[in-house]
């Protein structure tokens, strides 16, 4: 009976609101699930980060008259915010690339046949748990001018650095980074490289290919993807360096450790409004300029080992 | 067996030996020759085969053994490197403060005025000890009983880590959930944002947190440190890399069955997810247990800072106890690292690939 009622124009009908229920329905549970979270973020993020936008372009935080870019001038033309800029650019230079090329040299070491190789990766993970603060009276002993390090190369005969208030400091503060973050970057590498089709390396080898050549024409292209995360990653932290600079040096560090964290912090206790949101907005749009270019190479890069 | 296979020439001449008979083709005259050697050369060459594989199979494993000693004294150095900070202050902490005193006073005093100008110079060497005379748990005793400041500072410590955690543990799984399941342009675009988020530095994101601590009149609380953690976006970012794994045969068979999203989420997704959320909260618990900046601008009064912040202001007067007190601060993390290291290697391997 139901079949003379047939009427396909109804039932199409039927169906596509059918369809923009199910949609709208879809909808809303999912966006419940994000609610929480985007909440927040708004509130705490995104919200004020348009605040400090328009905070950027006026002349203080009570005195709200509009000054176009002059503080952003200001922050640009500011010593202080251009020493901290090139120290912060330096290290990362230095850091990111040496973090990254060290935990894979570091990661093949681990994925050859040598004995003990799960205790040594979990001893070399061991450093990222142990927190900065805990561990820098250690380093004071050795690197403080009066500290160990001077003293035993005293028995060399080798005359004392003044390590912490030197450009030597940057080596310190760089040792201390890659301590604390090799053993990350390395398990991430560890994981990729077992993720080498093995049977690639197999042929390659009775094909007589060395080590050398099997590792950069078959390991390293399966290996980008991961050097870049680890690139970013490492960059990330190492935009964190301030923790470790703070903690050995205190808030007036020698001048090649001055990071833009140190400035900010300075303009906080200042309550330069003005210069806060201003180099807060430079270094957001500088960070989405570095991870972009990021992005793209590895979009590139991609492209070309699988073709 | 091993021999044989390695061995050179073997099988071939008997097997010659009988083909030439039978046919007579242009390659009887090589083989005949072959076949003309007697037993004894036969076993001659045999024999000088096989010491020849001997010789090149020792070399190689020679070479090999010697590739992978200077890999493992390598592999032993810089893990010597990665434990030493960790074992010095161990040792330290228990020595006794007198010792600690006579054998490091020099470091301190030169680091005291480190904020002045001027230098110290010492005329007489520094002792440098390393490993105490005599065991002593004067520190502790210092630090847990007589002053009470240290335990303070670590309860301070405990009571912002917590709460971040568990909060963003939970607001982040269901976020991610959200992200893993309904994938639509405009909440790729969203996605996207939150990654930016997570890329930025503190030197960025602190800027807006202290704007609207001070709006919402929470600046100096914990609440300023804890709300800005409990929505921070990084536990979204990776979580949602592995819920995007499961495979959607698992969902569908549950639909089907006529489970609702809440179920799947609960029933299915959480399960398979466990090693991830375990992972990830280790991961926090160490970055927030770890921080210094956030206290630093967002909390005034210092009564309510954690150790880490603390720990740094040690002067020269409080050396004697400090090394038990940073002891007692990475403790903590390393008995997670002790307990939860499978799952912390898993997270973080799976989060590198893609």
């Amino acid at each position: 009976m139901a079949a003379h009622d047939y009427n396909p124009e109804e039932v199409r009908k039927r169906r596509i609101r059918g369809r923009r229920k199910r949609k709208i329905r879809e909808w809303f549970v999912f966006t419940g699930y994000l609610t929480p979270s985007l909440l927040g973020v708004l509130l705490f993020f995104f919200g004020p980060m348009m605040i400090v936008l328009v905070q950027s372009f006026q002349r203080s935080a009570t005195n709200t008259e509009f000054v176009g870019f002059d503080n952003y001038v200001n922050v640009w033309n500011n010593q202080a915010f251009r020493t901290a800029s090139i120290n912060t650019l330096i290290f990362a230079g230095i850091a990111v690339p040496l973090a990254v090329l060290l935990a894979l040299l570091l990661a093949l070491l681990l994925s050859s046949k040598i004995p003990g190789k799960s205790v040594f990766r979990s001893i070399m993970l061991n450093p990222m748990m142990v927190p900065v603060a805990s561990i820098v009276l250690i380093w004071q002993v050795m690197f403080s001018y009066n500290g160990a390090l001077n003293t035993y190369m005293g028995w060399f005969g080798i005359d004392k650095i003044d390590w912490m208030k030197s450009d030597w400091s940057r080596l310190v503060i760089l040792i201390l980074f890659l301590w604390k973050n090799l053993g990350y970057n390395m398990v991430l590498f560890i994981a990729a490289i077992s993720a080498v089709p093995q049977e690639q390396l197999e042929s390659a080898k009775m094909d007589g290919a060395g080590a050398v050549r099997r590792f950069f024409s078959i390991k390293l292209p399966y290996l980008w993807p991961t050097i870049f995360f680890v690139g970013i990653m490492s960059l990330i932290n190492s935009f964190k360096i301030f923790r470790e600079v703070y903690l050995l040096a205190g808030d007036y560090p020698y001048d090649a450790l001055y990071m833009l964290q140190n400035f900010m912090n300075n303009m906080f206790s200042h309550l330069d409004n003005a210069k806060l949101t201003a180099a807060a907005i430079i270094m957001c749009i500088a960070m989405i300029i570095i991870v972009g270019i990021l992005f793209i190479a590895e979009n590139k890069l991609g492209r070309d080992t699988e073709e | 067996m091993k021999r044989n296979e390695i061995t050179p020439l073997n099988p071939i001449p008997s097997k010659v030996k009988e083909e030439t008979h039978e046919h007579g083709s242009i390659r009887d005259l090589k083989e005949v020759e072959i076949v003309r050697l007697s037993e004894e050369e036969i076993e001659k060459m045999h024999e000088k085969g096989r010491a020849d594989a001997k010789r090149r199979m020792r070399i190689r494993t020679a070479t090999g053994r010697i590739w992978t000693t200077l890999g493992f004294l390598l592999a032993f150095a810089v893990a010597a490197f990665a434990l030493m900070p960790i074992v010095l202050t161990i040792l330290d902490s228990f020595m006794s403060t007198d010792e600690i005193k006579t054998n490091y006073s020099a470091v301190y005093n030169s680091l005291s005025s480190a904020s002045s100008e001027t230098k110290v110079y010492l005329s007489s060497t520094p002792k440098l000890k390393m490993i105490p005379d005599m065991v002593s748990f004067s520190q502790y005793k210092t630090l847990l009983f007589l002053s009470p400041t240290y335990l303070l500072k670590f309860w301070n410590s405990v009571a912002l880590v917590v709460p971040i955690v568990l909060g963003q543990i939970l607001v982040g799984c269901l976020a991610s959930y959200s992200f893993a399941r309904y994938r639509r342009k405009r909440r790729e675009v969203l996605f996207f944002s939150y990654v930016i988020l997570m890329l930025m530095p503190f030197q960025v994101t602190l800027v807006p947190n202290y704007l609207i601590a001070n709006k919402l009149g929470i600046y100096n609380t914990w609440w300023a440190i804890i709300l800005p953690g409990v929505f921070s976006t990084f536990s979204v970012f990776l979580l949602s890399k592995y819920m995007r794994q499961i495979p959607s045969s698992y969902i569908e068979a549950a639909k089907l069955d006529g489970a609702n999203e809440w179920n799947i989420f609960t029933k299915i997704c959480l399960p398979m997810c466990k090693s991830a959320v375990y992972a990830m909260a280790i991961l926090l618990f160490i970055d927030y247990w770890n921080m210094v900046e956030q206290p630093l601008i967002l909390l005034e009064d210092s009564s309510k800072q954690p150790l880490s912040v603390f720990l740094s202001q040690i002067n020269a007067s409080e050396v004697g106890v400090a090394f038990a007190a940073s002891f007692i601060f990475m403790l903590p993390p390393l008995l997670i690292f002790l307990y939860g290291e499978q799952y912390l290697v898993e997270g973080i391997s799976r989060s590198g690939i893609k």
